[in-house]
C-alpha cells in the first residue's frame, strides 16, 4: 500500500464520521430549537407528547432502577468492607458507599439502563419510520419530524434522568445500608446520620449533571441513528444496535471527561 | 387555464448520478396528470421533488405559484397544507387508530374542536368507503383498506392537489380498478388537481387526463392519452408494448467489466 492510498483510505474512512458528527449536533440544536420557539412558529411540542414520553422511559423504568441501585449498593458495601478491613477501618465504608453511589455509579448505571431500554426503542421508532415512509408523510403533512419526534424525548430524558438519579442514589445508599448496618452491627439511625454528615450538596450534583449530559447524548445518537436507517428490517436491527453501543461507550467516555475536570 | 404545478429545467442528482435532466412540465387545474415510466425512470424522484422532499440540483418547482425551493421552511408547511399525499405503502402511523391518523392533520394544524374533527374524519371514511372502520389499526387492514385511509387522510385538509404514489403497486386487479374509480370520482366531486405515479399502463389510461412519460430521468413525451398513443417514439412504444429492452454489448467495456 502506499502512501496515497493509505491518505485515501483514511479520507474515506474520516469523512463521513466527521459528517455524522455534524449531523449529531445540528440535530441537537434543531431540538432544542423547537422547544423553545416551537410556539412562536406555530409548532409546538407538545405537552402530551412529553408526559406520554416521561412515562415510558422515566416511571416504568423506577422497578429495574431501583433493584439496580439497590444491588449494586449492596456490592459496593461487601467490597467496601472487605477492601477496609485490611486498615482495621470498615466503619469508613459509609464514604465509599456514599461518594461512590451519588459521583458515579447511579448516573452511570441509570446511563447505561436507559440506552439499553430507551435508546434502542427511540432508534427502532424512527427507523421503522424512516423504512414506512412515516418520516416522509409528517413532512408532507407540514410537520417537522424533529420537533414532533425528538423535542418531547429530549426533554422527557433530560427531567427523568436526573429523577431516576436521585432515586437511584436512595436505593443504592439503602442497600449499602442494609448490608452494613447489618455486618458492622451498626444502628440504622447512625447509619443515615453519619451517611447525611458525610455527604454533600455537590457529591449529588456532581451525579445529578452527569445524568443530564447522559440524557442528551442517549436521545440525540438514538434519533440520529434512527433516521439514518436504511435497508429495511435488518437496517432497522443494525441501527438499532449501533444506537446502543455509540451510546453507551459516548456516555462512559463522557463520564470520564466530566470526572476529570470537576475533580481537578 | 392556470398551471397548478409548473416545473422549469429541473435537474437532480444523487451523488454523482444523474437522476433528472432538464425536466420541464406544467400540470393545470382540475386535471389528472399521470407521471408514467419503468423502474429507475427518476418518476419516484420526481414526485419526491414536487413534495419538497428533495431539494434539486437546479431548476424551479412552482407550486400554486411559490417556488417550493426558496420559500421559508413555515412558508412551506403552509403550502403542504394545500398538498395531499398517498404514499405507496399508505404510510399511516402505526402507533394510531385509522381514524386518529386521518384526523391527525386537523388535530396537528388547526383549532377545531373534537366533535367537528370527528365528525370530518367520518365524513372521509365515507367518501373512501371505510365507513365503519375507524377503530382499527392500519395492521389490521388490507393493502387496499390501507391506501383508501391514506386517501382519506391526504383529503382530510381539502387540499387543492392530490399525489399518489403507485397507488396499484401490490393490490389485485379488482382493488386496483376500484382505487382507479375512487381517485376519478375525488377528483369529479372534490373538483381537485392530482398527479399520480404509475408504471401501471392499464390504470394509467384509465384515468389520465394527460401523461408524462418519463425515461433515463427525462421525459419523452407529456401529452394527452391519444398523443401517447398515436406517438412514434420508439422507447415509448416499447413501453406501452412491454417489450424488453435490447441490451447493445460493448465488448471492450465488456471485457473491461470482467477483468478490472
Amino acid at each position: 500500500m502506499n502512501i496515497k492510498s493509505i491518505a485515501e483510505y483514511v479520507g474515506k474512512k474520516t469523512v463521513p464520521s466527521i459528517i455524522e458528527a455534524g449531523y449529531v449536533f445540528l440535530l441537537f440544536f434543531e431540538s432544542v430549537y423547537w422547544i423553545f420557539s416551537g410556539k412562536l412558529k406555530q409548532q409546538p411540542v407538545h405537552a402530551r407528547l412529553f408526559f406520554s414520553e416521561a412515562v415510558t422511559v422515566g416511571i416504568r423504568a423506577i422497578p429495574i432502577v431501583s433493584i439496580l441501585c439497590f444491588s449494586v449498593g449492596v456490592m459496593l458495601a461487601i467490597q467496601g468492607i472487605e477492601t477496609l478491613k485490611i486498615f482495621g477501618a470498615e466503619s469508613k465504608v459509609i464514604f465509599g458507599i456514599s461518594f461512590s453511589m451519588t459521583r458515579e455509579f447511579s448516573p452511570l448505571i441509570i446511563g447505561i439502563l436507559i440506552a439499553g431500554r430507551s435508546g434502542s426503542a427511540i432508534t427502532a421508532k424512527i427507523g421503522t419510520m424512516m423504512e414506512t415512509q412515516e418520516i416522509d408523510a409528517l413532512r408532507v403533512i407540514g410537520i417537522n419530524p424533529v420537533r414532533y419526534l425528538v423535542s418531547p424525548v429530549l426533554l422527557a430524558m433530560f427531567i427523568m434522568l436526573p429523577s431516576l438519579t436521585l432515586l437511584g442514589d436512595i436505593m443504592g445508599i439503602a442497600g449499602g445500608g442494609l448490608y452494613s448496618t447489618i455486618t458492622l452491627d451498626m444502628s440504622i439511625e447512625n447509619y443515615i446520620t453519619r451517611t447525611l454528615e458525610v455527604l454533600t450538596l455537590n457529591d449529588i450534583s456532581q451525579g445529578l449533571i452527569k445524568s443530564m449530559i447522559f440524557a442528551i447524548l442517549i436521545t440525540i445518537i438514538s434519533a440520529s441513528n434512527g433516521f439514518q436507517v436504511k435497508g429495511g428490517a435488518e437496517g432497522v436491527g443494525v441501527s438499532t444496535t449501533r444506537s446502543v453501543v455509540y451510546s453507551i461507550s459516548s456516555i462512559i467516555m463522557a463520564d470520564m471527561i466530566f470526572t476529570y475536570f470537576i475533580n481537578r | 387555464m392556470d398551471n397548478i404545478i409548473q416545473i422549469t429545467g429541473l435537474n437532480a442528482h444523487y451523488g454523482d448520478v444523474q437522476v433528472l435532466e432538464d425536466i420541464n412540465l406544467h400540470i393545470k387545474r382540475g386535471e389528472i396528470m399521470v407521471i408514467m415510466g419503468g423502474s429507475g425512470s427518476g418518476k419516484s424522484t420526481l414526485l419526491r421533488h414536487m413534495l419538497g422532499l428533495n431539494h434539486p440540483s437546479s431548476g424551479q418547482i412552482k407550486i400554486l405559484g411559490e417556488d417550493i425551493s426558496t420559500i421559508s421552511a413555515m412558508q412551506l408547511n403552509k403550502l403542504r397544507q394545500k398538498m395531499g399525499v398517498a404514499f405507496q405503502g399508505g404510510a399511516l402511523f402505526g402507533s394510531m387508530t385509522v381514524e386518529e391518523n386521518i384526523a391527525f392533520p386537523l388535530r396537528e394544524l388547526t383549532r377545531l374542536d373534537n366533535e367537528t374533527v370527528k365528525i370530518m374524519t367520518r365524513m372521509k371514511l365515507e367518501i373512501v368507503n371505510l365507513a365503519g372502520f375507524g377503530e382499527l389499526m392500519p395492521s389490521q387492514l388490507s393493502g387496499g383498506m390501507l391506501k383508501r385511509a391514506a386517501v382519506a387522510r391526504a383529503i382530510i385538509m381539502d387540499p387543492q392537489v392530490l399525489f399518489f404514489d403507485e397507488p396499484s403497486a401490490g393490490l389485485d386487479p379488482v382493488v386496483s380498478a376500484e382505487l382507479d374509480d375512487l381517485i376519478i370520482s375525488l377528483k369529479k366531486a372534490l373538483n381537485i388537481t392530482i398527479v399520480v405515479v404509475t408504471h401501471e399502463l392499464e390504470s394509467a389510461f384509465k384515468i389520465a387526463d394527460r401523461i408524462t412519460v418519463l425515461d433515463h430521468g427525462e421525459i419523452l413525451i407529456s401529452g394527452s392519452v391519444d398523443e401517447v398513443r398515436q406517438s412514434d417514439n420508439e422507447r415509448i412504444q416499447e413501453l406501452l408494448n412491454r417489450t424488453p429492452r435490447e441490451q447493445l454489448i460493448n465488448a471492450e467495456e465488456y471485457l473491461h467489466r470482467l477483468t478490472r
